[in-house]
Formats: structure tokens, sequence, C-alpha cells
């Protein structure tokens, strides 16, 4: 792969060199008029022989810096980073294990929470319809005290009624004779009769017998 | 390949990307000079910081981004270690999430345009297949003492293919970090070298918006090699731990 590429750009820079050296020449030529020639990055003015993989002498350089970085990054991600990833992840979980025991517990309340209304309710309703009945026997009572006192106020007022008609009966009986004497008296009278007192009488209470009620 | 090439202006550079230099100066490369490969492992090393702990500063119950990346991978990486190695492998867990935050970054830095790419370099990932081998052997033996050789003994295999199996076995076991440091390293040199290569042809305008096509759809794909490579080589990594820890097949 690599020996290809090589080849390749060897082709296209025109040495035949065989290897990926390219001449000062070249270089500076591309360098001074910055023409289409791709230049890579790095490198500017350092050519690559062959693979710089393979370059051994900086080989110390790169082993040394690379265990002083891993040495650096591991010390930094184990002492700090990690316990502190760690940390959170656990305080995270406990955070979600906390609220899905406290919704746990909610829903607890929020089912003897409703089982205690239920109950509440259901006394209440038990509570009212005993006092309904309650009330309904003292209003029954009282209603019964009512009627009796009415029924006997009722019967006391029509014995009195029936007494008071009766004497007016009487009376209007006694004043019908009276009227009904004198004026048979004076009838006879003026027919020329001679008016007997008791004779007037009694022939007025045969008359009058039934006549008034 | 480039025999379309007319002018004199098509050229190729495809390995300057991967020259080790120093940063300051054109001195020789000693140990200790601070280089370019310095310098990007460098910002490996704060990139993953920057993820891990400046991401996870705020240490939120409900994360925010930067903070659900760094649980992601985390979790990733835990996960990985404990259903391939088992519980007992989690005591490594720190070195190995070390290996992936390190590896990723690597690959992804050197994605940005004009950057070194560290694990392209066989001396980088050399280094680190050989950590996880040595590493991994030690385990096994402090752990397993001689029961540790088991690996290479299957006994599930009939007793005649033993001996067979067990050269195979040794011979697979010493590959490993050949095989480790090669797959990272030729990953990275490949998908970097071909992004150069089509960079190269934009400069014919007639290839041009092929080349520039090429180089996005290589960009893409070699985003989702970092990603992979970084994965496979921790993934290996765990699966080596677990034959340290559990040897017997």
């Amino acid at each position: 792969m690599f020996s290809l590429l090589q080849e390749a750009a060897t082709t296209a820079v025109g040495q035949s060199d065989g290897a990926v050296v390219v001449d000062d020449t070249a270089t500076s030529n591309v360098v001074v008029t910055g023409t289409e020639g791709v230049r890579p990055g790095v490198g500017q003015d350092v050519e690559a022989v062959g693979l710089p993989q393979l370059d051994m002498t900086t080989f110390g350089n790169q082993i040394f810096w690379l265990i002083v970085t891993l040495v650096v990054l591991y010390l930094v991600l184990s002492r700090v980073a990690l316990p502190r990833i760690a940390a959170v992840l656990s305080d995270r979980q406990g955070a979600v294990t906390g609220d899905l025991m406290a919704a746990e517990e909610f829903k607890m309340k929020a089912r003897e929470a409703e089982a205690a209304y239920d109950k509440a309710l259901a006394d209440a309703r038990t509570e009212a319809q005993a006092i309904v009945a309650q009330n309904r026997a003292t209003i029954q009572g009282q209603l019964d005290a009512a009627i009796a006192k009415a029924d006997a106020e009722i019967a006391a007022r029509t014995a009195e009624s029936e007494t008071r008609i009766r004497e007016i009966r009487v009376s209007a009986d006694a004043s019908a004779r009276e009227v009904a004497r004198d004026v048979t008296a004076e009838l006879v009278r003026s027919f020329g009769g001679q008016a007997d007192e008791a004779t007037i009488s009694s022939a007025l209470d045969g008359r009058m017998k039934g006549a008034v009620q | 390949m480039a025999t379309e090439a007319t002018g004199g202006g098509l050229e190729f550079h495809p390995m300057d990307q991967f020259v080790v230099r120093p940063l300051f100066g054109d001195g020789a490369v000693a140990w200790y000079t601070p280089t370019n490969v310095t310098l990007w492992l460098a910002l490996t090393a704060l990139a993953a910081i920057a993820l891990l702990v400046m991401g996870t500063r705020g240490r939120a119950i409900v994360p925010n981004r930067a903070q659900s990346v760094a649980e992601m991978a985390y979790g990733l990486v835990y996960k990985m270690i404990e259903d391939i190695a088992g519980k007992d492998g989690l005591r490594y867990f720190p070195y190995v999430l070390t290996l992936f935050m390190f590896v990723v970054f690597a690959n992804l830095l050197g994605l940005v345009p004009m950057a070194f790419t560290v694990t392209s370099h066989i001396a980088v990932t050399g280094v680190l297949a050989l950590a996880v081998f040595f590493g991994v052997t030690i385990i096994g033996f402090v752990k397993n003492g001689a029961h540790f050789l088991d690996l290479f003994w299957v006994r599930s295999a009939p007793l005649a293919v033993r001996p067979i199996l067990a050269v195979i076995e040794v011979i697979s076991y010493f590959v490993r970090p050949l095989s480790l440091s090669i797959r990272l390293a030729g990953n990275m040199i490949a998908g970097h070298a071909v992004i150069k290569v089509f960079a190269g042809f934009a400069a014919i305008a007639a290839v041009a918006p092929i080349a520039i096509v090429a180089v996005i759809g290589m960009y893409a794909f070699e985003v989702l090699v970092a990603f992979v490579q970084a994965y496979v080589f921790t993934i290996l990594t765990c699966v080596y731990l677990k034959d340290a820890l559990h040897p017997s097949h």
C-alpha cells in the first residue's frame, strides 16, 4: 500500500529515484512559486524520507513523551475524573431510587387518603340518615301531639257550640211561644172572644209541638 | 495513477505529515526535545482531561452535554470490561479508560487539518501495545501462577492435538502486541496518506471536483475509523485481560 503511494508520488513529481526523496531544487521551486503543488501541513521544510514511522532516531523522543503523557493522563483520570464520575453516577442512581421510593410512598398515602375519604363519606352518610330518622321521629311525635291536642280542642269547641246552639234553640222556642201566645191572645180578643190565658197556652202547646225543633 | 499530470505542479507528499521535528529550531531530535509529537501528545491529554474533568465539573444529576459525553465514555469502557473481563477486571478500569481516551482523542485530533497524528507512529502504538502485553502477562502470572500457562494448553482438545495447539497459541500470544500496534498505526497512516494523495489530485482542474469529494468522503470515513480503532484497541485489551484473569479455556 505504502510503496504504491510512494511510487505514485515519485511518478507524479517526475523524479525517478525510486523513493519519495524530492530533491532540494524541486522543493524550493514549489516553495518559491507556490504553484498548485499541494504541500502537506507539516513538514514545510522537512521532507519525509521513506516512512517517517521507521526512523529509529525519533523513537526515544516519542516513547519518552508518550510515557510522560500517559502517566499524567492516568493520574488525572484515576485521581480526579473517575471518582467524580462514579460519584455522579451513584448519586443519580440514588436519586432515581429515592424518587421511585418516594413516589411509591406517595402512592400509598394517596391510597390511604382515598380509603379514609371513602370511610368518612360512608360515616357521614349513615350519620345523616340517623339524624334524618331521629328528626323524622321527633317531628312525628310533635305532629301526633299537636294533632291530638287539636282534636281535643275541636271536640271541646264542638261540645261548647252544641250547648250554645241548644240554648239558642231553647230561647228561640220560648220567644216564639211567647210571640205566638201574644199574637193568639190578640187575635182572640179582636174576634171578640175572651182571651183565657190557660186555654191559649194549652192550645199553643199542642200546635207548637214539633214545629220548632 | 498520476498519468494525467500535465504540468510540473502535481506533487504528492503523503508522508511528510508524519515527520517528527523539533518544535523550536532545526536541531537534532534528542529524547527530551519538545517536538510536534510532544505538542500533540499534550493536546491529546488535555482534550481527554477537558472532557472528563472539566466536562463533569458541574457534577449535575441531570447532566449537560459535555458531562453526558464523559459519562457515556465512562459507561462504554466500564461496561466493556465488565462484560468481557468480568467484575474482577474492573480493578484495571482506570488504565483501560486512559488507553481508550488517549487513543480516541489522538485519532480524532489527528484529523484536524495540519495536525500530527501520534497514533500513526509505530513507536507510540508499540509502547501502548507492549504495555498492555506486559501488563496482562504479569497480571496473569500474579493472579494464576503457573496455571496461567493453561492458556496455551487447550484441555478441551484431544491430547494428540494439544502440543500443536500449544505452539499455535504461544505464537498467537506473542503476535498480539505486534498486531495491536500495527493495526492502529496502519489504519492511521493509510487513511491520512490516502487523504493527502486525493488532496494532491485536486491540483488538476479536471479531476479536482472528484478529488475534493473523495477527500470529504475519506475524511468522514476516517472519523469513523478513528472511533472504531480506539474501540477495537480497547476491546482487545479487555479480551487479553480476560485471558489473564481466567486463563482456562
